[in-house]
């Protein structure tokens, strides 16, 4: 096939002195990448005879599939909830802006907002992959209108909704349609949820529940319809409970069907949560942990640090060590994790050969030096440029 | 023959790897004059394969212009599996050296016509113009490559079925499960081997002591294959303490004596 052709005679490019997180572990092992994806070295050795073309040294570095965010709201003073004509340019700028934290891809989410809202901005935020301009765009998180009353948190009162009878028409007349869409945040405590939740499924989006009073039985119903997903556990739910653990239960119920995983998202930011809440979550499951930004349009204003109510937060990538889990686990959940969560585990998330050459340049603290999106260098810190 | 005892299994590693790298470097390989070497697998010469990959990282040894033929390769094991000795190769020596890929050669286990793809072996060491050092090891049988007991001393590259012996023996790279391990081999055969212009064969640990004995003290005989280098004008064993431990002081104390000439 002429795509085949064309990539076998693409450059072979070898990254050396570096570890890399495969199989859950950081190996002492070269990462080989040619026509945007990485390569089988001993295949290309024994098969068909070629060396690589080019040799860059990575300084010792840690290299990690680059991090999926699937819930970040804007940033740079973009606010992806905002209506306006050209919503396109914010996502190109927080896309090409959030780069610099090793974000490959990333959830554009929009919060609860009135029907005109999401009728003008969906249809303009297109799935994109990413490149030098900037990370690539997976598909649009919905959090909100469906979602309880008592745990709206900073979501507008106003705009909040409940199901009517043609549950499903009703969701699709108030976001405008599905296109474009990759998760709907909703609380199944509302009724009618249980068919939104199968439809939703049956189109291969994710359901994540979130904002909810569900208890643990209504939570685990909607896994069974079809939900995967956990928005920021422990925020905007009923508090874990022993004679009813709510949804966090879900995190160790064994009342879901068979074969399948339960992901939760956790801002690690140390403030959202406390690291001893996050730690209990980790511990109890530690292969459902993605790690989120949640961001707010004042991410990357002013040193990094902003408000968020009344709060002051550092929000600064990852701090998952904060967590005390290994740096692999950390990696994972900021990569893998939502790869799998998203069924992209065989493309994105991972640095397995045939995966898209997705990766981030780390150094033992974590801090990015460089990201790559297809093989191609996409940023580099100022230290580490020529 | 030459009888070489270092200390312990490092030592011999080193030594060994010290010696073929002595060897490339003086033979001063080039563009129209490849040194060629033949290879073993396993877990003896990883020592040594160790070593020449830390004389290449310093800068002290190229494989630019070596060809290598391994000895051996297991029949119907995917290529890409982790016991293949492809893997081996790859995992332990290839991939951390500068050799050109089209100079590694190993046998094809999954080759359509089996024979053939022996036949057209023996034709590209004729090519290359022999061997000038074939490396090898020695099983807890006395077998060099998979030439098992019983195998022709003149024998050449073929189609080989595994002792009982063998197969056990490599249980343990198999998860322990017996069903696992492949019964057949594409192996070099014994005058394959001797046809080479010099043999080194590395032979440590206790649990190598009788086939070294039966080796080198006792006489040319198809059921040790090894002692067939009796007759090989330029042969070296290297070896560590332990595996000399069937053998007469007297053959140790004259061996070591030459050493400390």
């Amino acid at each position: 096939m002429r795509g085949g052709q064309v990539a076998a005679r693409a450059p072979v490019i070898q990254f050396t002195n570096c570890r890399i997180l495969r199989g859950g572990a950081l190996l002492r092992e070269d990462l080989w990448v040619r026509g945007g994806r990485i390569l089988d070295p001993e295949k290309l050795f024994f098969e068909e005879r070629r060396v690589a073309d080019e040799q860059r040294d990575c300084g010792g570095c840690i290299l990690a599939p680059g991090f999926i965010d699937v819930q970040i709201n804007g940033g740079f003073g973009v606010d992806f909830s905002q209506a306006s004509e050209d919503v396109g340019s914010g996502v190109a700028l927080v896309a090409r802006r959030i780069l610099s934290h090793g974000v490959t891809s990333f959830c554009p989410t929009l919060v609860t907002s009135p029907l005109e809202v999401y009728h003008k901005v969906l249809p303009q935020i297109p799935v994109k992959s990413g490149g030098p301009h900037g990370a690539g765009v997976l598909g649009v998180h919905l959090e909100g209108p469906f979602i309880s009353r008592e745990k709206r948190g900073a979501h507008p009162e106003a705009h909040l909704r409940s199901f009517e009878a043609d549950a499903f028409q009703d969701m699709l007349a108030t976001y405008g349609g599905l296109d474009n869409v990759r998760i709907v945040t909703l609380a199944p405590e509302l009724g009618h949820s249980h068919e939104v939740i199968r439809e939703l499924t049956a189109l291969g989006i994710c359901v994540s529940l979130g904002h909810s009073v569900a208890d643990l039985g209504t939570a685990e119903e909607a896994v069974q319809s079809g939900a995967t997903f956990i928005t920021h556990l422990f925020n905007a739910m009923l508090p874990f409970h022993h004679r009813d653990p709510g949804i966090v239960g879900l995190l160790t119920s064994d009342r879901l069907p068979a074969g399948r995983r339960i992901f939760y998202g956790m801002i690690a930011d140390g403030i959202h949560t406390n690291p001893a809440a996050l730690r209990i979550a980790h511990r109890a499951h530690p292969k459902g942990l993605v790690l989120v930004t949640d961001a707010v349009p004042a991410l990357g204003l002013g040193n990094g640090r902003h408000t968020l109510g009344q709060q002051e937060v550092e929000v600064d990538g990852l701090t998952a060590y904060v967590a005390g889990c290994s740096v692999e686990s950390a990696l994972e959940a900021a990569s893998l994790h939502p790869a799998q969560l998203l069924g992209l585990e065989k493309c994105k998330g991972t640095l397995d050969f045939g995966a898209d050459a997705d990766f981030v340049v780390l150094d033992d603290s974590l801090h990015v030096r460089a990201t790559y999106i297809s093989g191609e260098l996409v940023w580099q810190a100022e230290e580490a440029r020529p | 023959m030459r009888l070489v005892i270092l200390d312990n299994y490092d030592l011999a590693s080193e030594w060994a790897a010290k010696y073929i790298c002595n060897r490339i470097i003086q033979f001063r390989p080039g563009q129209d004059r490849y040194f060629t070497l033949g290879l073993p697998t396993g877990s003896t010469p990883l020592g040594c394969y160790k070593k020449l990959i830390e004389y290449h990282k310093n800068g002290d040894l190229s494989f630019k212009y070596v060809k290598t033929f391994n000895m051996d390769e297991y029949v119907g094991l995917p290529r890409n599996h982790p016991e293949s000795y492809h893997s081996y190769m790859w995992n332990n020596f290839f991939k951390h050296i500068d050799i050109d890929p089209n100079n590694a050669h190993i046998l094809d286990g999954n080759a359509t016509d089996l024979q053939a793809e022996c036949d057209a072996f023996e034709k590209k060491i004729k090519e290359a113009g022999g061997i000038d050092l074939f490396v090898g090891g020695i099983g807890p049988d006395g077998h060099i490559a998979f030439n098992e007991p019983g195998s022709s001393l003149v024998s050449r590259t073929r189609l080989k079925t595994l002792a009982m012996d063998t197969i056990l023996a490599n249980a343990k790279y198999f998860d322990g499960d017996l069903s696992k391990v492949p019964t057949m081999a594409l192996t070099v055969g014994v005058g394959t081997v001797m046809d080479a212009r010099e043999v080194m064969i590395l032979i440590t640990g206790a649990h190598k002591a009788f086939a070294l004995y039966k080796a080198i003290e006792e006489g040319v005989n198809h059921m040790w294959t090894v002692s067939a280098f009796q007759q090989h004008p330029r042969t070296i064993f290297v070896c560590d303490e332990d595996a000399t431990l069937e053998l007469r002081v007297k053959t140790v104390k004259y061996f070591k004596g030459h050493q400390r000439d």
